[in-house]
């Protein structure tokens, strides 16, 4: 994928701007920069770096450490499976493992057209209804082997021009 | 919005919205939380202001968007004022229906109304419903009639109220003693007494000090601490203020996980409208105190429930815990004194100041004071989150309050404090639940996590799965718990899968202890708990799979295989579900036939199968 490089160093001013450019704030700079492009291009974390006279060193640390961040595209839709404790006991892995067998990837993979994105997450707090799946966002609690399918389908219809 | 320059101009403030109100109104209170939402909560809530736009009732009924009232179970969840009407399990269906017949007729809708789950009896009042009667509910007293987004639902019900009797006439030590008074201890895990902990913050060296808030829970299985930020974000910033005023503290930080978006917009709106009003940032109801909170967004890491490591990711930095030789209350964020406390325990601020330290001294167990939100998951029938004094037992809570174990299967064990707390055994279930008592039995508080597990979840699995999460949130710093944990999942995928010998149960009880004695933070420290107390209250388990290759709850795949029984009629469900094309028809009523070469046991049939002719073995 191709990065506007001046769009992006617009977006990285906007963005840092916004948090007064504080040091502190870095993790919450980059939950932004990755909302607005779906993951963290490399050259935008060059960009922060440079902004806020961090070392790169540590702006690629935080965005390594922390389980939120990815550092490749990823796909239009991203499905997560929560794994916390309520889930499992549930019978979280059954469903992880449906959604791995409909899609074809395992967690932190993509697909070949950027249509789906698959990860999982230790709990979303919705552990009464376990267990769960998140599709962009929107919750489905108590989770069917069988009801997987319809689910990923109503997210399939991507036009053909989104690409 | 006018800013309030004094505590009485908040008091005729609060007298003026509760003339504005008439009791007699009609209100739809329904509940917005992360649960509901899941349900389908947010479509219900715009059929509802459709119908009654379309009903033309939009002047005598209001549609409020409430906190989680905590029956997540029985979600989407709502209440009609005045009458206290509980419905349970509303649909977007049923809206048309309860405007019809309980806003404009007067009646119930029987349907919808909860089943006593003993005699099937309909209770009509929220105020009646087992679930919530059995419960003494203080933090979450209010939290179905509280619009999160509006400051004057919690002033309505005497919110900010704490802050004010805390400015007029309380001397910062005044306040600590009050606290320290209560009993009061921390609700994230540690249970360490707040009182204290805001005493040393006060009395350590330095001009800027800060006071956070830790709504990282990271701890899977507990969500108490998103339900009271999305909730009643006011009770946890009025906590704070009062603390930030006791510490002599300017600054404070909202340290919460991006996994809950609501939480986040409700916790920055609040701070809009408390600042607003004057009840925070600079001089706060004219009493000259300066107070500023900021949000701080965590991204995922279990670790920064450790205070240090919270800290290192506040200031940028990748979320490393240090070694405590120094308390972060005497050098934590940037080097200064900072006061950390969980979500809980700032909501648990105002109550005290209002009702006094001895009224709450009066809840709880001697060295445990006053109620514990539990999240009531698993294998319940209730689950949601419950509010119970200190001291109750762990059956009351299972039992009269979740209704016990659905589907007529057997209680086997309750886990509390999430990954470094432990098992429970049905023989521990009278133990009365505080802090102490749980860790006496090899378990911990935690945040107030309890995960229910039945005779279908096998013990030797769950030690695995805790261990193999703590494994992937390991920072990584110290050599026992980055190596430890590794090899630990290396046994005790062994064991799961077979191969396990009676030397690797020994191994792992050998790591078990260095972990224990050597890791840097608590993390480490706690990773042995769940193993050791399946160990310990489930051995039988163990040997079965050490000796037997044999998982009495049928879950390590390994360890068991699919059958089809002879009952089974042939109605193809399962034919249609096999992934691998495992399972052929034989013809009519004949049963199917499963290729146990190309099984990969992944449950499927057995899922689908409703008469159940599938079997495990």
């Amino acid at each position: 994928m191709k990065v506007n490089l001046r769009q992006l160093k617009s977006t990285v001013k906007s963005i840092t701007g916004r948090h007064n450019n504080d040091r502190g704030m870095l993790v919450s700079i980059l939950q932004d920069l990755q909302g607005e492009y779906g993951y963290l291009p490399r050259e935008a974390l060059v960009e922060i770096g440079r902004t806020m006279d961090v070392p790169l060193s540590q702006v690629y640390g935080v965005a390594t450490f922390f389980k939120a961040f990815s550092l490749v595209p990823r796909g239009r839709h991203l499905i997560q499976v929560c794994l916390g404790t309520a889930c499992h006991v549930r019978g979280a892995e059954k469903i992880l493992d449906t959604v791995e067998r409909e899609l074809g990837i395992k967690p932190g993979e993509s697909d070949k057209d950027l249509d789906f994105s698959l990860e999982t997450v230790n709990c979303v707090g919705a552990c009464a209804l376990g267990p769960i799946v998140i599709v962009d966002g929107n919750y489905s609690g108590e989770m069917k082997i069988d009801a997987v399918k319809p689910l990923l389908g109503s997210y399939n219809k991507a036009p053909a021009g989104a690409r | 919005m006018k800013r309030l320059s004094s505590p009485s101009e908040l008091e005729r403030l609060r007298a003026s919205i509760l003339k504005n109100r008439d009791p007699q109104k009609s209100v739809v209170n329904i509940c917005g939380g992360t649960g509901c939402m899941a349900l389908g909560c947010t479509d219900v809530i715009k059929a509802f202001r459709e119908e009654i736009a379309a009903q033309g009732l939009a002047d005598k009924v209001e549609v409020r968007v409430s906190g989680c009232p905590g029956f997540c179970e029985r979600g989407a969840i709502m209440t009609v004022e005045p009458q206290n009407i509980f419905y349970q399990r509303v649909r977007r269906k049923d809206v048309a229906e309860v405007v019809t017949k309980t806003l404009i007729e007067g009646k119930t809708v029987d349907r919808l109304l909860y089943p006593d789950l003993a005699t099937g009896k309909r209770v009509v009042h929220e105020s009646e419903v087992p679930f919530y009667t059995k419960q003494k509910r203080l933090l979450l007293a209010h939290s179905s009639q509280i619009d999160p987004e509006n400051i004057d639902d919690y002033i309505f019900f005497g919110g900010y109220g704490a802050l004010a009797k805390a400015l007029r006439g309380m001397k910062p030590d005044q306040l600590i003693e009050e606290v320290k008074a209560s009993g009061l201890r921390g609700r994230g895990g540690g249970g360490f007494p707040t009182g204290r902990k805001w005493e040393t913050t006060r009395h350590a060296e330095g001009e800027i000090k800060y006071v956070i808030c830790n709504c990282d829970e990271g701890d899977p299985g507990a969500f108490m601490d998103r339900s009271l930020m999305e909730g009643n974000p006011h009770s946890v910033l009025e906590g704070m203020i009062i603390g930030a005023y006791a510490i002599g503290a300017h600054e404070g930080y909202i340290y919460i996980r991006n996994e809950y978006p609501l939480a986040v917009k409700n916790a920055g709106r609040a701070i809009k409208q408390a600042e607003e009003y004057g009840l925070l940032g600079d001089n706060i109801l004219g009493s000259g105190f300066n107070f500023h909170v900021k949000i701080s967004r965590g991204g995922g890491a279990f670790v920064c429930g450790e205070s240090t490591a919270l800290m290192a990711s506040l200031e940028g930095k990748v979320g490393e815990p240090r070694a405590k030789y120094v308390h972060t209350s005497e050098k934590g964020l940037w080097d200064r004194p900072s006061n950390l406390n969980n979500v809980e325990t700032w909501a648990n601020v105002p109550l005290i100041i209002n009702n006094g330290a001895k009224w709450f001294a009066g809840i709880g167990t001697a060295g445990s004071k006053g109620t514990k939100i539990f999240s009531l998951v698993g294998k319940v029938r209730n689950t949601g989150l419950v509010e119970v004094p200190m001291g109750i037992t762990l059956r009351a809570i299972i039992f009269d309050i979740g209704g016990g174990i659905p589907g007529n299967k057997k209680f086997k064990a309750v886990q509390t404090g999430g990954p470094s707390g432990g098992f429970i055994p049905e023989k521990l279930l009278d133990l009365q639940v505080d802090f102490d008592e749980l860790t006496r039995v090899g378990s911990m508080m935690g945040s107030g996590a309890m995960i229910v597990m039945d005779e279908t979840n096998c013990m030797v699995d769950m030690a695995k799965y805790f261990i193999h999460f703590l494994l992937g949130e390991s920072c990584g710093k110290c050599l026992p718990c980055r190596e430890g944990l590794k090899q630990m999942h290396h046994i005790l995928t062994r064991i799961t899968g077979g191969q396990g010998t009676e030397a690797d149960i020994n191994l792992l009880q050998n790591l078990c202890s260095t972990l224990l004695d050597t890791s840097l933070c608590a993390l480490g420290g706690s990773a042995p708990n769940p193993v050791l107390t399946s160990l310990k209250y489930f051995r039988d388990e163990w040997d079965a799979h050490v000796n037997e290759k044999r998982c009495p709850a049928k879950v390590c795949k390994a360890l068991i295989t699919y059958e089809i029984s002879e009952k089974c009629p042939n109605c193809g469900q399962c034919v249609k579900v096999c992934p691998e094309k495992a399972i052929t028809p034989r013809g009519k009523k004949q049963p199917v036939v499963l290729n146990q070469k190309k099984c990969i046991k992944c449950g499927s049939c057995y899922d689908v199968c409703k008469l159940d002719a599938v079997l495990v073995k």
